[in-house]
C-alpha cells in the first residue's frame, strides 16, 4: 500500500507550538494526546479492557502502569506472526527501564480515533509499518512514564530525580539507599506535571532493543493454548460453513435443502443474497449439510470471464490505455543507443493463511459481539453496523490472535458475510470456510502485465529507462482518499519510481484497468514492491546480459551515490561467494537489489535446475540494511519466512479463473512451498543508525527476482511470467523420457515419498 | 456413542462414525490445539498421534480411533520426547503465527520418537506433509536437530 500519503504525526517535534493545536483538535494525533496536559483524560472505552475501578496512571493511550504492580501495553497493531507485540514492548521497556516479561500486551479494541496507524491513516496492520509508525512514539511513552515515576520517587523522598535510576521497575535512590516499586508511584505519578519534553535514550545506553530477546507470545503457541479465532468458543455457540456464489459478481438464485436438513446435527439453513450457510452443531454436521445443498447460482455478468481474457485485456489496455505518470526525469525520447525491451505478466494469488477465514458472531436486538482476528477492527465495527442497523457503540469486536494475516485479514468482507448470517439467528455462531472457500472467495492479489525498456549506451549502460505497468488498484477502494491528485496510485510504481540505480531519464507510468464490478482483488505480503521489484530486478539481470556483463557487477556500477544499497551488495556477494568458484551445469546464482519498505535489500541465490525442468533451490543468502534493528531474531525470521512465502509464489501459485470463477481449491493446486523444498537461508544484518524500515514484507519483495535471476544463469532461460513454467526449463524431451526409467520399484515399496520425488525430480 | 482414548483419558462421545476426528476433538471434546487447516490432508495443521503414529485427523473418522491412544498436542507435553521438542521450538524462536505449529510439532516428536537422530533426509520425509505459510521451515529443521541432540544449534542471547 501507498505509505506516502497521510502525514505521520510523530514527525511533528515534541516542542512545536502547533502541537498544542493539534491536540485540542484530537484527530490522529494519538501517540501524543498526553502532552496537551490533559494526560490523564482517557476516554479508553469499556472494552478496552483495561480495568476502570483501578486508579492508575497511565500516561498515554497505549501504556497503563497499574498500583497493582501491573504494566500494560495496549497494542496499537495487530500480531499476525510478524513479531511485533515483542517489538513494541521492547520499545516500551526499554524507556520505562523494566524487563520484558514485566509487560502484558493486549491488542488494541477498535478505536481509529486512539489506534490509527498514521502511515495507513486507519487502524490496520499492514505495509510492514508497525515498527516504523511505533518506534518515536512508544520510546516517548516509556520515556515520559519513566520521567513521572521518577519524579514522584523524587517527590516523596525529597530528592533529586536525576539522583534517582531505575532497573525492572524499581526506583532507587542509593545515597540514602531507598527503593520504590512503580506500582507504589503510579497513583502518586499521575499526578506530577506531564513534562514538556521527554528525551529517550542515547541509542548507546540500549539494554533491550538491538537484542534478539524472545518473542512474548512464543510459550502458548508450542503447546496448543493460544487460541486464534477459530479456536473461540462461547456458550451456547453453533458452527456454520459457507459457500457464496463461486461465479464473482454472482447471486443466489435458490436453493433445496431438503437433504441437508436431514443430516443429524445441521440446525439451520441461512441465506444471504450471495451465500448459503448451514449451521450445526459442529462444523462437520455443517459441513455435511453444505454439500448435500442443492443450489442454484444467478451467475451474472461475469460468467464468462476468463484469466486468459483478462490479460488480454491488459495487453489492450497496455497499448492503447490512458497512462498515468508515476514519475518522469529527463526526456526518455530521441535517446539513441541500444533498445532492450520485456514484457512481464503476474498472477493473481490467492493468501492462503493457514487459519482459514473465520468469524463468530452473536447479534442481539441492542448488540452484537464479534470474535475475529483481523487487521481491521475499526472496519470490522463499521459493516456491522451497516448489516445490523446497530450503532458502532452497541458492536464489540474481541480482536484474536491470526493465523496468517499477508493482507487478507485487512479486508472485512467475511465478517460483513458472517454478521449478516448470524443476525438471522437467536445464538452465537461460529462461521469457518472451508479451505476451498477461502481460495475461492479471496481478496486476490491483483494480475499485472508490466511493459519496460531501456536504451543503453556504449557501455552497455541504460541512459533511458520506461517502465509501464497495468493492472487494478486496491487502495481505489481500499483507500480512496489516499489517491493521488492525478489519479495514481502510488503502490502501483512503489519501487519502480525510485529505483536504487542512478539512469538520468525515465518515465514510469500505470494503465488502470480494474477487475470486472464483483471480482476484489486486496493487498498481498510485499504489496506494490512484490510486483514491481520482481520486473525490475529481471530486468536489469537482462540488461546486464545484453551487455554482456556479470549481473552483480553490473548493479553495483550502475548504484551512483547510493552507500546504503552499495554496502549491502557488497556484503551479500561477499557472503555469497560471488564470482568464485565455477558452479556445476545447470547450476545458477542469480541477484537481486533492492529498497522496499525504507530498508535496504541483497539477495543471492543458488539453484540447480535439472534437465526435467525441476527448481531446486540450494542456497539463498540475504543481507539487509532495515535502519535501527528492534530485534535481530525476528528480522531474520521475518526475511527467512518472506523468502519463502515469494518463492511459494514463484515456483507454485497463481490463481486462474475460467467462467468467472477460481478454479483452484485447495493445497493441492494451489500449491505452496514445503520444508523438504526449502534451501538452507542465511541473513546478515549490516549494523545501521537509520530511522526503523520495514521488515515484515521484504524478504518476499526480494525472493522471486533472485530465484529466477539464478534459474536465468543455470538455464539460458528467462522467465517473465509466473508462476514458473516447468516446461520451459526441460532441458530436452529425452530428458523426460530418462526420468521414467529411472523411477525404481523399490522407492515405491519404501513408501518413501519424498525421496521419490526428488529421485523423480 | 464411542469411547476415545485422548491423552490417556477415556472420554465418551455421541458423535457419528464417519465425523473426523479432528472436529471431534476441536468442536465436541472442546480440544482447540489441533488445528483445521485443509480438511484433505494436504497441510498437516491436524497432526495428531494415534499410537504414536503421526496422523492427519482431517481424514481419520473417529471410530478408526477407537480402542487406540490418542495423542494431542494437549498432551505430547507429558512425553520425554514431546516436552524436547517443545523446548527446542521454544529455543530456536520457531514459530511466528504459530497457527502451524502445534502440527508441526506432532509430526517432530513422532519422527524423533521413531528416529532419534534423524537425517537431514528423515526430517524432510517426516516434515514435507505439514505446510507453514510463515515459512519457518529453516527453524522447524534446526528445532528437530537441536531436540535430537540436545546441542544449541542456533546461539541465542535472551534477556
Amino acid at each position: 500500500m501507498n505509505l506516502r500519503v497521510p502525514p505521520s504525526p510523530h514527525d511533528v517535534d515534541l516542542q512545536s507550538p502547533s502541537r498544542r493545536e493539534l491536540i485540542k483538535r484530537g484527530g490522529l494525533v494519538v501517540a501524543f494526546m498526553w502532552l496537551g496536559g490533559a494526560g490523564r483524560v482517557w476516554g479508553l472505552p469499556d472494552n478496552a479492557r483495561l480495568d476502570p475501578s483501578h486508579p492508575a496512571f497511565a500516561p498515554n493511550a497505549f501504556v497503563r502502569i497499574g498500583n497493582d504492580g501491573s504494566i500494560q501495553l495496549v497494542m496499537p497493531t495487530v500480531e499476525m506472526g510478524q513479531g511485533s507485540y515483542t517489538g513494541q514492548a521492547t520499545l516500551l521497556a526499554e524507556e520505562l527501564d523494566v524487563g520484558l516479561d514485566q509487560i502484558t500486551v493486549e491488542h488494541a479494541p477498535p478505536n481509529r480515533k486512539l489506534y490509527a496507524n498514521p502511515l495507513l491513516g486507519d487502524q490496520a496492520t499492514g505495509g510492514s509499518t508497525t515498527i516504523r509508525f511505533c518506534w518515536t512514539s512508544l520510546r516517548n511513552a516509556g520515556a515520559a512514564a519513566r520521567y513521572m515515576l521518577v519524579a514522584a520517587a523524587a517527590q516523596r523522598w525529597k530528592v533529586d530525580a536525576a539522583q534517582c535510576t531505575v532497573a525492572r521497575g524499581v526506583v532507587t535512590h542509593a545515597p540514602t539507599n531507598r527503593t520504590l516499586r512503580y506500582a507504589e508511584l503510579a497513583d502518586a505519578a499521575s499526578k506530577v506535571t506531564m513534562p514538556d519534553k521527554v528525551s529517550p535514550k542515547d541509542p548507546k545506553d540500549f539494554q533491550l532493543i538491538g537484542k534478539p530477546l524472545r518473542r512474548v507470545d512464543t510459550p502458548a503457541k508450542v503447546d496448543g493454548t493460544l487460541p486464534f479465532g477459530i479456536d473461540i468458543r462461547v456458550p451456547g455457540m453453533k458452527v456454520a460453513t459457507v459457500r457464496a456464489c463461486p461465479t464473482f459478481g454472482g447471486k443466489l438464485a435458490s436453493v433445496d435443502d431438503t437433504r441437508a436438513r436431514a443430516i443429524p446435527g445441521v440446525l439451520k439453513v441461512v441465506k444471504t443474497d450471495n451465500a448459503v450457510a448451514v449451521i450445526g452443531e459442529h462444523f462437520w454436521a455443517a459441513k455435511q449439510g453444505l454439500e448435500a445443498l442443492d443450489i442454484t447460482w444467478e451467475r451474472g455478468p461475469n460468467a464468462s470471464f476468463s484469466t486468459g481474457q483478462l490479460f488480454k485485456d491488459l495487453a489492450e489496455a497496455s497499448e492503447h490505455g490512458k497512462p498515468i505518470l508515476g514519475r518522469e526525469v529527463g526526456h526518455v525520447d530521441n535517446v539513441k543507443g541500444k533498445v532492450v525491451s520485456a514484457t512481464y505478466q503476474l498472477p493473481l494469488l490467492a493468501h492462503a493463511t493457514m487459519e482459514p477465514i473465520n468469524t463468530t458472531v452473536h447479534v442481539r436486538p441492542d448488540s452484537c459481539e464479534i470474535w475475529v482476528g483481523t487487521q481491521v477492527p475499526a472496519r470490522c465495527v463499521d459493516v456491522a453496523a451497516k448489516v445490523t442497523g446497530l450503532p458502532p457503540e452497541s458492536i464489540t469486536v474481541h480482536n484474536q490472535y491470526l493465523g496468517g494475516g499477508f493482507g487478507r485479514r485487512l479486508f472485512e468482507d467475511s465478517v460483513e458475510q458472517a454478521v449478516a448470517i448470524a443476525k438471522q439467528v437467536d445464538f452465537p455462531v461460529k462461521i469457518v470456510w472451508t479451505r476451498e472457500e477461502d481460495i475461492a472467495q479471496d481478496r486476490y492479489r491483483p494480475a499485472y502485465y508490466d511493459r519496460i525498456s531501456a536504451t543503453l549506451d556504449d557501455n552497455g549502460k541504460p541512459i533511458a529507462w520506461t517502465d509501464r505497468t497495468t493492472g487494478a488498484s486496491v487502495l481505489a477502494t481500499f483507500a480512496p482518499g489516499a489517491m493521488g491528485k492525478n489519479g495514481l496510485d502510488g503502490d502501483l510504481v512503489e519501487c519502480s519510481a525510485e529505483l536504487p540505480y542512478a539512469i538520468p531519464n525515465m518515465r514510469v507510468d500505470w494503465v488502470r484497468h480494474d477487475m470486472p464490478a464483483g471480482l476484489a482483488v486486496g493487498w498481498w505480503r510485499g504489496v506494490g514492491p512484490t510486483h514491481n521489484v520482481y520486473v525490475v530486478e529481471s530486468f536489469v539481470d537482462e540488461l546486464a546480459h545484453a551487455a554482456g556483463k556479470d549481473p552483480l557487477a553490473y548493479r553495483r556500477d550502475l548504484l551512483g551515490d547510493n552507500p546504503r544499497a552499495r554496502a549491502v551488495l557488497e556484503l551479500a556477494a561477499q557472503k555469497a561467494g560471488w564470482g568464485q568458484g565455477q558452479l556445476p551445469p545447470r547450476h545458477g546464482r542469480g541477484v537481486a537489489l533492492a529498497a522496499p519498505f525504507g530498508s535496504y535489500l541483497c539477495v543471492v541465490m543458488d539453484v540447480e535446475v535439472t534437465p526435467q525442468g525441476e527448481v531446486i533451490m540450494k542456497r539463498a543468502v540475504a543481507v539487509v540494511d532495515c535502519g535501527w534493528v528492534v530485534n535481530p531474531n525476528t528480522v531474520e525470521a521475518q526475511i527467512q519466512g518472506g523468502m519463502v512465502f515469494g518463492w511459494s509464489a514463484a515456483l507454485y501459485s497463481g490463481i486462474t479463473l475460467k467462467n468467472g470463477a477460481v478454479e483452484q481449491r485447495n493445497f493441492n493446486d494451489y500449491r505452496v512451498l514445503r520444508l523438504n523444498e526449502t534451501p538452507e537461508i542465511e541473513v546478515h544484518i549490516v549494523p545501521s543508525t537509520e530511522s526503523p524500515g520495514g521488515i515484515g514484507e521484504t524478504g518476499t519483495v526480494m525472493a522471486m527476482p533472485a530465484l529466477t535471476n539464478a534459474i536465468f544463469a543455470a538455464t539460458g532461460v528467462r522467465i517473465r511470467t509466473l508462476p514458473i513454467d516447468r516446461h520451459a526449463l526441460v532441458q530436452d524431451q529425452n530428458a523426460l523420457k530418462a526420468v521414467l526409467s529411472d523411477a525404481t520399484p523399490a522407492d515405491a515399496a519404501s513408501g518413501d515419498a519424498a525421496a521419490t520425488a526428488r529421485r523423480l525430480a | 456413542m464411542i469411547v476415545l482414548t485422548i491423552n490417556g483419558h477415556d472420554t465418551q462421545v455421541d458423535v457419528p462414525d464417519d465425523m473426523p476426528l479432528l472436529w471431534v476433538l476441536r468442536d465436541v471434546v472442546g480440544l482447540t490445539g489441533t488445528k483445521f487447516g485443509c480438511g484433505i490432508a494436504q497441510c498437516g495443521a491436524c497432526t495428531v498421534h494415534l499410537d504414536g503414529q503421526a496422523v492427519r485427523s482431517c481424514v481419520l473418522p473417529a471410530s478408526g480411533a477407537v480402542g487406540k491412544k490418542i495423542t494431542t498436542i494437549e498432551g505430547i507435553g507429558g512425553t520425554d520426547v514431546g516436552k524436547r521438542v517443545q523446548q527446542a521450538w521454544l529455543g530456536v524462536e520457531v514459530a511466528q503465527c504459530g497457527y502451524c505449529q502445534t502440527g508441526q510439532i506432532m509430526s517432530a516428536a513422532a519422527l524423533l520418537a521413531q528416529k532419534p537422530s534423524p537425517t537431514d533426509a528423515d526430517i524432510d520425509t517426516a516434515m514435507s506433509g505439514n505446510l507453514c505459510r510463515c515459512g519457518t521451515y529453516v527453524r522447524i529443521r534446526a528445532a528437530i536437530k537441536q531436540a535430537a541432540t540436545g546441542t544449541t544449534v542456533v546461539p541465542q542471547t535472551i534477556a
